[in-house]
């Protein structure tokens, strides 16, 4: 088992490398030039001055140079600082990452709670009422515009029934509230984003369990069990237990979904995590600020990803097995 | 006829004959803009179907112009993944081996990756426009077809039909483009057309945030964007738009779904 880890740990390493190369050359093969968007056209600064600036970031050399300098800095959790504001990138980030990881962990509880039941009763009561409207909804939710639906959203529940807060996380006033107040005012403004956030998945994971579990209904120990007389809901945990695996691995493949969908709702609902500030950095060609949010962005995914592939290896014997082949 | 292929068809040729035929659809000039205040954001009417934006722009019009947008984006992004996803995954699965891992463990880098980042600093860094987004989305998707593709390469080269053409002498690009491939070509095209979905999701997204098709030119995506900003005020701008784009994209995966029934009847059955 450790030997397992170990391995998946270090294959991390080599995704990590290669997806920054391929985010660095797009970026500096592009013709867009930091020092003329950070200046302007302002004449006041002279043709030596956005050299220097060059300079300071390296700029002027090959970008296979470049890579090596930044790979060198990275390697010490140093992705340098922003073209905008000079604050180090890695600070920008951290002081965003928190909002971040609150919604997503919010919205994978949402989905991991909602859909499993909804697509496990689905299965079980095949072509019932439940299962038709269940299933209507998730084609509803494939092929739904997320971002469309946070504009509902906030069009109902924010503007006409004014139940939840439509942006931001922690207004003003939350300085002057005690604990309670400040989480109780802090689950308010989580409900849309996390709303918003947990409905792709949702639909994608109620699917999926509902054909697992389907799948694993049609079993032969199914009918043993059946056939010994154990009652109905003896039968459906026998047939759970086994579904149940193949969702936690899909589980892990919901997250690079999810931290896509961040930089879209975090702008729309102006909540102040990492996809706003890397959408923020874009915008501005902020490339110091861009690569690292990129590579968190990518590190978290292949976190998760680890992590679902170990809930695989804890649910499932064979996958342990195979290593002491 | 399979109900939900059929309710699908019909969406998406009226959708396509219009945005084709958009000059003869369009009840007004999609970019001619009347800012006196009786013609802005004017509610739907007889005059303007879905009502007119901050600009006093025919909503209607601009839709259906914006349908050019969306289907050829769906389309050309989708034609260009499978173009990249057949050849990849034909010879991952046709010569296994080393060239089997490149490939497999690019396919990953692909999976691992929150693509949507990738294409908003690309279509940044190239300029936002409809053909950069078209070309932007066909080079992320791809993965998705290429393990389908080679999964089915894997199976069909141990054929007793792609032996023989190999005793015969036959070279390797003809058994895989001649032999194997016209054999692997039903799964690919279901795939693909859940795909032509999901690339107009990307493309409405794009837009929405200002990456993708510039105004004026209309895209559903960008009429959005205007709708964001006066959802208080005008509803039409938001709803009509999203509708479009939801009834759009769940056409193409009812087909899809319906073509994976109808090729694969034990599926049907475990499904239903």
């Amino acid at each position: 088992m450790t030997r397992y880890i170990i391995k998946r740990l270090l294959l991390i390493v080599p995704m990590l490398i290669g997806i920054s190369f391929i985010l660095f050359v797009v970026m500096h093969l592009a013709p867009s030039d930091p020092a003329s968007i950070k200046y302007g056209l302002n004449p006041e600064v002279s043709e030596s001055a956005r050299a220097d600036f060059n300079r300071m970031y390296d700029l002027d050399k090959p970008v296979l140079v470049q890579y090596v300098l930044w790979m060198k800095r990275f390697v010490s959790f140093d992705f340098g600082r922003s073209f905008i504001d000079g604050r180090p990138v890695m600070q920008k980030i951290g002081s965003r990452l928190p909002a971040t990881i609150l919604l997503q962990v919010c919205s994978i509880l949402v989905i991991f709670f909602a859909a499993i039941p909804i697509g496990v009763i689905g299965a079980v009561k095949r072509g019932s009422v439940f299962d038709n409207v269940t299933t209507v909804l998730v084609f509803i939710g494939y092929a739904m515009p997320t971002f469309w639906l946070a504009l509902l959203l906030i069009f109902f529940f924010g503007f006409k029934l004014q139940w939840f807060p439509i942006s931001g996380m922690s207004p003003w006033y939350t300085a002057y509230m005690d604990g309670f107040g400040k989480a109780k005012d802090l689950l308010w403004h989580l409900v849309l984003p996390v709303a918003t956030t947990a409905f792709g998945g949702l639909a994608a994971l109620s699917r999926y369990s509902r054909s697992s579990m389907i799948e694993a209904l049609g079993e032969k120990y199914i009918l043993t069990a059946r056939a010994k007389g154990l009652p109905e809901k003896r039968v459906v945990m026998h047939a759970l237990r086994n579904a149940l695996m193949p969702i936690v691995t899909i589980m892990g493949l919901t997250l690079p979904a999810l931290i896509s969908g961040s930089f879209i709702f975090e702008t729309i609902f102006a909540w102040p995590g990492m996809g706003r500030l890397g959408y923020e950095a874009i915008m501005n060609y902020d490339y110091p600020v861009v690569m690292g949010v990129a590579v968190i962005a990518t590190f978290l995914t292949l976190l998760g990803i680890f992590i679902s592939d170990m809930m695989y290896a804890v649910v499932d014997p064979r996958v342990r097995l195979e290593e002491h082949k | 006829m399979n109900k939900r292929i059929l309710f699908g068809l019909i969406v998406i040729t009226v959708m396509t004959a219009s945005a084709v035929f958009a000059p003869f659809v369009a009840t007004h000039d999609p970019l001619e803009m009347d800012l006196s205040p009786e013609e802005r954001l004017q509610a739907p009417s007889a005059e303007h179907f879905f009502g007119t934006d901050n600009l006093g722009r025919d909503v209607f019009s601009r839709m259906v112009y914006g349908a050019r947008v969306s289907l050829s984006v769906g389309f050309i992004a989708v034609f260009i993944s499978l173009v990249i996803g057949i050849i990849l995954g034909g010879l991952s699965g046709y010569y296994g081996r080393w060239v089997d891992g490149v490939i497999m463990r690019l396919v990953e880098v692909m999976y691992c990756f929150p693509t949507f980042f990738l294409i908003m600093i690309v279509i940044t860094f190239l300029g936002p426009s409809i053909v950069n987004v078209m070309i932007v989305i066909g080079l992320t998707s791809w993965a998705g077809l290429c393990r389908l593709v080679r999964a089915e390469f894997l199976t069909l080269r141990e054929r007793d039909f792609v032996y023989s053409a190999r005793v015969q002498g036959v070279s390797n690009k003809r058994i895989i483009f001649r032999h194997i491939l016209p054999n692997a070509m039903a799964p690919i095209y279901v795939s693909a057309t859940l795909s032509v979905g999901g690339a107009i999701l990307i493309e409405s997204a794009l837009s929405f945030l200002g990456l993708g098709v510039q105004i004026p030119t209309p895209s559903w995506g960008n009429i959005l964007t205007a709708g964001r900003i006066y959802i208080n005020y005008a509803w039409w701008l938001t709803l009509f738009p999203g509708l479009a784009i939801l009834v759009t994209v769940l056409s193409f995966n009812l087909i899809g779904e319906g073509l994976r029934e109808k090729m694969d009847p034990k599926l049907k059955e475990r499904m239903n």
